[in-house]
């Protein structure tokens, strides 16, 4: 872990990412106490430019400061993309790891159920409940959890396979140890790399689902500050005033970039522990040979 | 470094060296060469960079590898030197190259014929179609496969092992080469089609006057198919001869100790292993290399030896690089086989009619075996023959499976679960060290689970449990801090038998321990087995298709064959004069390495 | 020339730890060429499967629209409708009867392609559905034919400059579009080409609705710009990846030691074995471009089927969202299935078996090796 942990530190991209993701999540949650302004409060000129020392961003198109919408805009989307995210980990690991040590056709019928809900672009799920059932944060953020879950799953049961078939796990087994002690001690530390990988890319997704919910008008209610809106809201004035639209749109580039340049180091620090090769591969060889003979045998 | 030149040599290979990019060197100063339908065996363990050499003679290698120096004439004609496209030209079809894994080596998306017209009509495009049909039934016939429509339209995957490896052969004889080079080609197969493609080589080589370069780090196959020997050790050539002088009379410390270290299927001797490990690559001593585990060394092997003839008594074309030849033959007699008396075995287990089966395909068939307290039986049959399904069974990994298992006079169930007691007396050791362990835990870790479970211990009983059971396996008892990834195979294997033996076990069942480890590091296990088994009077299962192994390690041996147990006996007895003729055939086929008459 | 490898030992003769030609049986099915096809019952199974598939789709359009609000009618009209036009919208969505019953009628009516009336433009909602089709079909042909060839070139090309500046530089470019929300990049694209940088092109995509969308090449620039650029890097990245895992494989380095050409290497021994990545992450576009197909379609405008859906759910015209998700959905579906078997058929091991045995969750696992979609 501590190598893996020193590699990320000297890894060029993840820091940029670190940098990235974290200027952003930082100024979202200090951002309302600084703001200048109050976010709803109409101080200046309709897609007034900007110039006024007070206003960096100049305003929007009710005339609100839109360095203070947007200092007060981030909590609400990164929010709820940390929330949906970890709660698709956590309920889509769980189902996941305890399909990929179950008996075959349960396994089978979870794979199966999450080609169901693949079948669905992520956002039409989100908008079908959103639309019909309401648009509570919780409701959009478990939506949204719901949505990712299949993935999760899918990914959890394929290292838990891959992780299953490998002896440590079986010799657990065999001396009997409890199956707790088998997931939480044997398992669970060999597929976190994976899972914790696949938590940054969805950071990613989340935040594209959120604020692309809440650019459609689904989202937050105005007329609260959050990024998406706020881009949705000043769309119309974009030739007079385009910082009002770019301002928003850097930060959430500028996230779903953060998070996707740490997931990335992420996976490249864990695919290079690797092991020594030589011994390996003649020993790879001689199992493969016996694999096929053996299915040769049976056949 | 003076080699001394042969002028009729087919191919000669003079200071080539293999190096990582910006990096430290895989093989150095390797120099040899090969007469016209000779076949030359490069023999050494892994990490001494065998595979390196094989394709450097071809001109390649592998991503992140430059070949750094050297010449490799053949036919007058240095490979080294020679621009892409010569080289292009060269490959295939004055030198070409088997590789180890038929399986990985056949594209999968291609037929069989269009793989064999490809290399023709890459090197020969003037050549017609019935002219190329013609040219692929020959090559075909050569190697022993069948050259009809039907079988040239097969994919890969249609073929069985040995008939892949022959394809790779066909392949690689298609435009008459003069040197085959050959990198352990038949791993991947058993020993009866093993024994059946390297006759197919052999005839190749000796009525075309083909010249081959045998890698390989199975001693056994090299004595049984060879010429004349190339011994390496981390990188260079610590020796090279004639093969019966290298088998017979090895001068190299190294090289008599990898001998030593092997089991013979010809006779049982006690296999020695050689301390410690072969070096990293960036680990390896600036003088000799092997002096760090050499009984021999001295202050002058410091100083790199260089690869001489050492003496007229070592015969024509014998080069060793040593300070400190061993002149004396080496004594391979077998040691007298141990007597057991009858009244002494006591079955610590009894099964009787075991039947199991995966699913729909029935794997076990009335399986009966008695395990004599004490001793070690050994359980050998090809793949598929369910010895793996036979020793899961044993510890309640298998489900559909019936029959009685008598242990220490108690009747155990075969499937379903089990006490903790009756878990911690019978221990399992897998086959892959590298899959045992888990790999965030420490070896520590691993072992104090084990103990704290099956002992109402306190931690600090258990952590002297710990450093009692690293002794016993021969390991620092500082390693109980490490990762499993920061020890090599061998250590991982003692590791994983540490495991077993902080349980206090008294049945040890070992699946093919030792079949991905170096032979001088299955030595040291096998060692340590014999060793265990005389202080502690464990009864050991040792599962194995290594019929060598058989010879080292077990009193008894139970052969299994298609789910059936078809002979029983001694291992001595059964080794020498085997019965039913499913023994019969593997025995015979298995390579010796002690020269048989004939 | 005389067969040197001559003592082949009769079959009978030959011990059972011989596996020589234990393989024969497997190439049985190949030596009669009229047979129906090996994976003919795996297809049958497949298309089972899908159906099913699909069945349950439908049961989770119906439940999210009808079924899980408390009183879609009131849902659909509002808190200030009144009680008779609520009533008379129960009545002509048949919510007054029992639930099973409206799934049954539902899911009757929707076999046949009938979804009801519009309740917005008393248009059935089967015509919307076909009137917009064209449109995103157009749309999306577009961005394929272009996305997936430039994607399979340039993967090829930087596979095999791997770790070269030109790869790197582009695997960087890679990271960025695929990290960035698809209207992030409508915006940044209608900021650069329409309005303040290079006013070239238009922001809106006015078409003319009697012309065939292909025609007007010039409102489907941006969109499908946009949508290219949210597909092309993850499909080029899979391409690549693909490509130099096969580039390292050992029959790879084998074809190389036999002198075979580099060209040949790549095009004729590593491009084949790429291939079933490639078509299972075209199918994962799918997802990809419907999804962000509809905020696409929504910033330009773009008179598509996701722009219908996202007007019909500002309404909540109930009978056209089912109609479009559960269009949208059974595509996916329809999609896959069709991968599924472009994918037995290429891959001889497959194709030549009677249980082809796709490995469960490929495409989930493409999706990490490409960074997700």
């Amino acid at each position: 872990m501590t190598t893996k942990l020193s590699a990320l530190r000297r890894d060029p991209q993840a820091r940029l990412g670190l940098v990235f993701a974290g200027s952003v999540l930082a100024m979202a949650l200090l951002g309302p106490a600084i703001a200048p302004q109050s976010p709803l409060a109409l101080v200046g000129p309709t897609y007034g430019l900007p110039g006024d020392p007070g206003a960096l961003l100049g305003y929007d198109y009710l005339g609100r400061d839109v360095l203070s919408r947007l200092l007060a805009g981030g909590r609400s989307v990164l929010w709820m993309s940390f929330a949906a995210s970890a709660i698709a980990l956590a309920l889509g690991a769980v189902i996941g790891i305890a399909a990929g040590l179950s008996k075959r056709w349960i396994d089978h019928a979870v794979v199966w159920g999450t080609d169901v809900l693949l079948a669905f672009p992520d956002l039409i799920l989100v908008l079908l409940v959103v639309s019909m059932l309401g648009r509570e944060p919780w409701l959009i953020v478990l939506t949204v959890a719901v949505s990712f879950v299949p993935g999760v799953i899918r990914l959890a049961r394929g290292v838990t396979l891959g992780v299953v078939s490998q002896e440590y796990v079986e010799a657990a087994r065999l001396m009997g140890y409890p199956w707790w002690r088998v997931v939480l001690l044997e398992i669970l530390p060999n597929i976190a790399t994976p899972l914790l990988v696949h938590l940054g890319i969805m950071l990613t997704w989340a935040v594209g689902v959120l604020s692309g919910l809440s650019f459609l008008g689904y989202g937050v209610a105005p007329p609260a500050a959050d990024w998406g809106l706020m881009i949705n809201e000043n769309r119309a004035g974009l030739m007079i005033q385009p910082w009002a639209v770019l301002a928003p749109v850097a930060m959430i580039g500028l996230f779903a970039l953060g998070t996707n340049l740490l997931a990335e180091s992420i996976s490249r620090a864990g695919s290079r522990i690797g092991v020594r090769r030589g011994v390996k591969s003649r020993a790879r060889t001689q199992m493969r040979g016996k694999k096929r003979r053996q299915r040769e045998n049976q056949a | 470094m003076s080699v001394v030149p042969f002028v009729n040599a087919l191919l000669q290979v003079r200071d080539l060296s293999v190096a990582i990019e910006d990096g430290p060197e895989i093989v150095g100063e390797v120099s040899f060469s090969v007469l016209p339908g000779e076949i030359v065996g490069v023999v050494g363990e892994s990490g001494c960079g065998k595979t390196s050499i094989a394709t450097a003679l071809l001109g390649d290698s592998r991503a992140g590898a430059v070949i750094s120096g050297g010449s490799v004439f053949l036919d007058g004609r240095d490979i080294l030197a020679l621009t892409e496209a010569e080289r292009q030209k060269v490959r295939g079809a004055v030198i070409s190259h088997v590789a180890q894994d038929p399986a990985l080596a056949l594209n999968p998306m291609r037929r069989i014929g269009s793989l064999l017209a490809e290399v023709l009509r890459v090197h020969l495009p003037d050549l017609g179609k019935p002219a190329r049909e013609a040219r692929i039934a020959e090559a075909a016939a050569d190697v022993g496969l069948p050259a009809t429509r039907e079988f040239l339209r097969r994919f890969p995957h249609q073929l069985s092992g040995g008939q892949q490896q022959r394809v790779l052969l066909a392949l690689a004889v298609l435009l008459r080469p003069r040197l085959i080079v050959l990198d352990e080609p038949t791993t991947a197969l058993d020993v009866t089609t093993q024994a059946r493609v390297l006759a197919t080589l052999r005839d190749l080589c000796r009525t075309r006057g083909i010249g081959a370069v045998y890698v390989s780090h199975d001693l056994a196959v090299v004595r049984e198919l060879v010429d004349r020997v190339v011994v390496l050790y981390a990188g260079h050539i610590v020796e090279s001869g004639g093969r019966d002088q290298i088998f017979e009379s090895p001068a190299h410390p190294y090289t008599r100790g990898l001998l030593d270290a092997v089991p013979d299927i010809a006779g049982r001797h006690a296999v020695r292993p050689i301390r410690g490990h072969a070096p990293a690559l960036q680990d390896r001593p600036d003088g000799c290399r092997f002096a760090p585990r050499c009984a021999l060394a001295s202050a002058s092997c410091a100083q790199r030896p260089g690869l001489r003839e050492t003496g007229r008594d070592f015969g024509d074309r014998r080069l060793v690089a040593c300070h400190h030849p061993i002149r004396d033959r080496r004594d391979d007699t077998p040691i007298a086989s141990r007597l057991i008396s009858a009244a002494a075995v006591q079955p610590l287990a009894v099964l009787e009619g075991v039947s199991a089966s995966y699913g729909d395909s029935q794997v076990l068939f009335d399986v009966g075996l008695e395990l004599p307290k004490g001793y070690c039986t050994a359980l050998v049959g090809e793949s598929g023959s369910g010895k793996t399904t036979f020793s899961r069974a044993l510890v309640g990994a298998v489900e559909d499976v019936e029959g009685t298992f008598d242990y220490d006079g108690r009747r155990v169930r075969l499937s379903g679960e089990r006490d903790i007691d009756l878990r911690r007396r019978i221990q399992y050791i897998f086959q892959n060290p590298f899959r045992a362990l888990n790999p965030r835990q420490t070896v520590g870790q691993i072992l104090r689970t084990a103990a704290l479970h099956f002992f109402p211990i306190r931690s600090a009983d258990a952590d002297r449990e710990v450093a009692e059971v690293l002794e016993r396996v021969a390991l620092a008892p500082e390693l109980a801090r490490r990762y499993p990834r920061d020890l090599s195979g061998g250590e991982r294997q003692r590791v994983a038998i540490a495991r077993a033996l902080i349980c206090k076990p008294e049945l040890l069942i070992c699946d093919e321990i030792t079949s991905a480890l170096d032979v001088s590091v299955q030595a040291a296990i096998i060692d340590l087995l014999r060793q265990l088994q005389r202080e502690s009077g464990l009864t050991i299962l040792f599962v194995t298709h290594d019929l060598g192994v058989v010879r080292a390690v077990a009193d008894f041996v139970a052969v299994l064959q298609h789910g059936r147990i078809v002979e029983h006996g001694p291992a001595d007895r059964l080794l020498d004069r085997p019965e039913h003729p499913y023994t019969r055939a593997p025995i015979a086929d298995s390579p010796r390495l002690r020269a048989t008459a004939g | 020339m005389a067969t040197i490898y001559s003592e082949q030992k009769p079959p009978a003769a030959s011990p059972p730890w011989a596996d020589e030609n234990a393989a024969d049986e497997g190439a049985r099915s190949e030596r009669t060429r009229l047979r129906l096809p090996a994976w003919l019952p795996w297809l049958g199974g497949r298309v089972l499967s899908g159906l099913a598939t699909a069945f349950v789709i439908s049961i989770l359009v119906f439940a999210a629209t009808q079924a899980l609000p408390s009183d879609p009618a009131r849902v659909i009209l509002g808190p200030d409708a009144t009680e008779a036009s609520i009533r008379t919208l129960q009545a002509q969505l048949g919510l007054d009867q029992p639930i099973l019953v409206q799934y049954a009628k539902w899911a009757g009516r929707a076999l046949t392609g009938e979804f009801g009336v519009s309740l917005d433009s008393s248009v059935p909602a089967g015509q919307i559905v076909a009137d917009r089709f064209g449109n995103s079909a157009a749309l999306m042909a577009v961005v394929l034919a272009i996305a997936v060839p430039l994607a399979f070139l340039g993967g090829v090309a930087l596979a095999i400059r791997r770790d070269s500046r030109a790869d790197n530089w582009a695997m960087n470019a890679i990271i960025l579009f695929k990290a960035l929300p698809a209207f992030v990049l409508a915006i940044g694209l209608i900021l650069l080409l329409s309005t303040t940088v290079f006013p070239i092109l238009p922001a809106v995509s006015l078409l003319d609705p009697e012309v065939s969308p292909l025609l007007q090449p010039v409102y489907l620039v941006l969109p499908a710009l946009t949508l290219i650029l949210t597909v092309a890097p993850f499909l080029l990245r899979l391409v690549r990846s693909a490509m130099i895992e096969t580039l390292e494989a050992d029959y790879v380095a084998a074809a190389r030691l036999r002198g075979i050409p580099e060209r040949r290497i790549v095009w004729a021994h590593a491009v084949p074995n790429a291939l079933v990545p490639v078509i299972q992450g075209i199918a994962l576009t799918s997802r990809l471009l419907l999804g962000g197909g509809l905020i696409v379609e929504v910033v330009f405008s773009y008179p598509g089927i996701g722009n219908a859906l996202n007007a019909a759910i500002e309404v909540r015209d109930v009978p056209v969202i089912q109609a479009i998700t559960l269009t949208m959905a059974v595509g996916v579906v329809l999609i896959n299935l069709l991968a599924d078997v472009a994918t037995v058929l290429v891959t001889p091991k497959l194709r030549t078996s009677s249980r082809p045995r796709l490995r469960n969750g490929t495409r989930a696992k493409l999706k990490l090796k490409a960074g997700g979609v």
